[in-house]
């Protein structure tokens, strides 16, 4: 199997992987860890079709390349929003839940 | 062979790191196996010839980012333990499972059946490329090709900076990020940020100015840089900057505004926004490059030092009015 097939599918595991974390773990930075796994399993996936596109003496397609480039350092503003408005939630409320009010909870 | 056995390594690293950051009780612990797997992740970029790519995620992904998130970590501890009484119930877990195992198959059976040849761009690239005046193909769609993009991506990061920002409470309001920290001025922090900040400082500005032929670039440059300033402001030496500083503000504001500007004068002189004239491709380009590094550099010290916390006059105690 070819290196980039390999990583191609490895992105697929971490994609299902950062997906469950994202979904089952309760605390918000926990989410926001597995999210961050979810999204880097997506810029591997985009990096293995780049180089895939290897082509007129280049080792890999750079215009994938440079977009991840600018998608990893969105990823980590994003980051940054979401975990100031964590530290604010729990500066405002004293917690850290996402749940809804018990009175709207079925 | 050897490099295929070390593919597989890597790759059963990372799966066995990003389970463990789902898996793990601790969040502390989770975080730092995000950090491994950051690193990790660079060493796939390398594999993958994007050696820009393994720069940034090794800078940014792994470094700043976990710099970030286990920050978060050493606040949350208090509110760990209530939240594990909200998990969710077996049912759910196992819809989530179903979900993440049903995503990755159809991605499985995507990349299985992906189209061959491979569609790819690098051809127009390099043809394109001696335009452009840069020798790194990177940097050349970063800055000519796709430029939007990068203006875009200059926006955005301003943008979340002001998102950051507006989350102080009033009393902050203007005020410095974080605490104001108190290290030994004899110990090994103060050291190092003596030591460090001219040594990252040259490196930066080597980066950033090797990124037109090499890999490299300002993203990688203004991270180093940030993380040079951060390291000052942490041993005690310099403070974190009021929010309300009308310079850093213009130092903010400068990258995007200089961007835009250069687009617009594209309009007429090459008939196209972001367009640039005959031969005149590699100096707009060095031009928006200098006037980005600064935002760059402030923004991402900025995000990570978080929201204002306190009130705009800190040094001086003032009554509430």
């Amino acid at each position: 199997m070819s290196v980039e097939m390999l990583f191609a599918l490895c992105a697929c595991l971490l994609i299902g992987i950062g997906l469950y974390g994202l979904i089952v773990l309760p605390h918000p930075l926990r989410k926001l860890v597995a999210f961050n796994i979810m999204g880097s399993g997506v810029f591997v996936l985009f990096g293995a079709l780049a180089k895939r596109g290897a082509a007129a003496g280049m080792l890999a397609d750079p215009v994938p390349q440079a977009l991840l480039i600018t998608a990893i350092v969105v990823a980590f503003a994003a980051t940054a929003v979401a975990v100031a408005l964590l530290l604010r939630l729990i500066e405002a409320t004293g917690s850290a839940s996402l749940a809804d009010a018990p009175a709207s909870k079925d | 062979m050897m490099t295929t056995l070390v593919s597989g390594v890597v790759v059963l690293l990372l799966l066995a790191l990003a389970l463990w950051t789902v898996v793990a009780r601790d969040a502390f612990l989770a975080v730092a196996g995000f950090i491994v797997y950051g690193l990790l992740l660079s060493l796939v970029w390398v594999r993958l010839y994007g050696i820009d790519v393994a720069l940034t995620e090794a800078a940014i992904g792994g470094g700043l980012s976990g710099a970030l998130l286990l920050g978060a970590v050493g606040k949350l501890r208090r509110t760990e333990a209530l939240s594990w009484a909200e998990r969710c119930g077996l049912g759910t877990r196992a819809l989530a499972a179903a979900l993440s195992v049903a995503v990755t198959l159809a991605l499985v059976l995507g990349v299985l059946f992906l189209p061959d040849p491979a569609p790819t761009l690098a051809p127009q690239v390099m043809r394109h490329l001696p335009a452009t005046g840069v020798g790194n193909p990177i940097t050349g769609v970063l800055l000519a090709f796709r430029a939007v993009d990068t203006l875009l991506e200059a926006i955005v990061l301003v943008i979340a900076l002001i998102g950051v920002w507006s989350l102080a409470p009033d009393r902050a309001w203007g005020g410095r990020p974080g605490p104001r920290y108190d290290a030994d001025p004899d110990g090994m922090l103060a050291y190092l940020a003596r030591l460090l900040p001219p040594i990252g400082i040259v490196i930066g500005i080597y980066l950033f100015w090797a990124g037109a032929d090499h890999p490299g670039g300002k993203f990688q440059a203004a991270t180093i840089l940030a993380a040079m300033w951060l390291l000052v402001q942490m041993a005690g030496l310099g403070d974190a900057p009021r929010t309300d500083n009308r310079a850093l503000r213009a130092g903010i504001a400068l990258g995007p505004l200089v961007f835009v500007a250069v687009g617009v004068l594209g309009l007429p002189s090459a008939g196209v926004f972001l367009g640039y004239p005959e031969g005149w491709a590699k100096p707009m380009i060095v031009v928006i490059e200098i006037a980005l590094l600064p935002t760059l550099t402030l923004v991402l010290a900025l995000l990570m030092s978080g929201a204002p916390a306190r009130s705009a006059d800190s040094s001086v105690p003032r009554a509430k009015p």
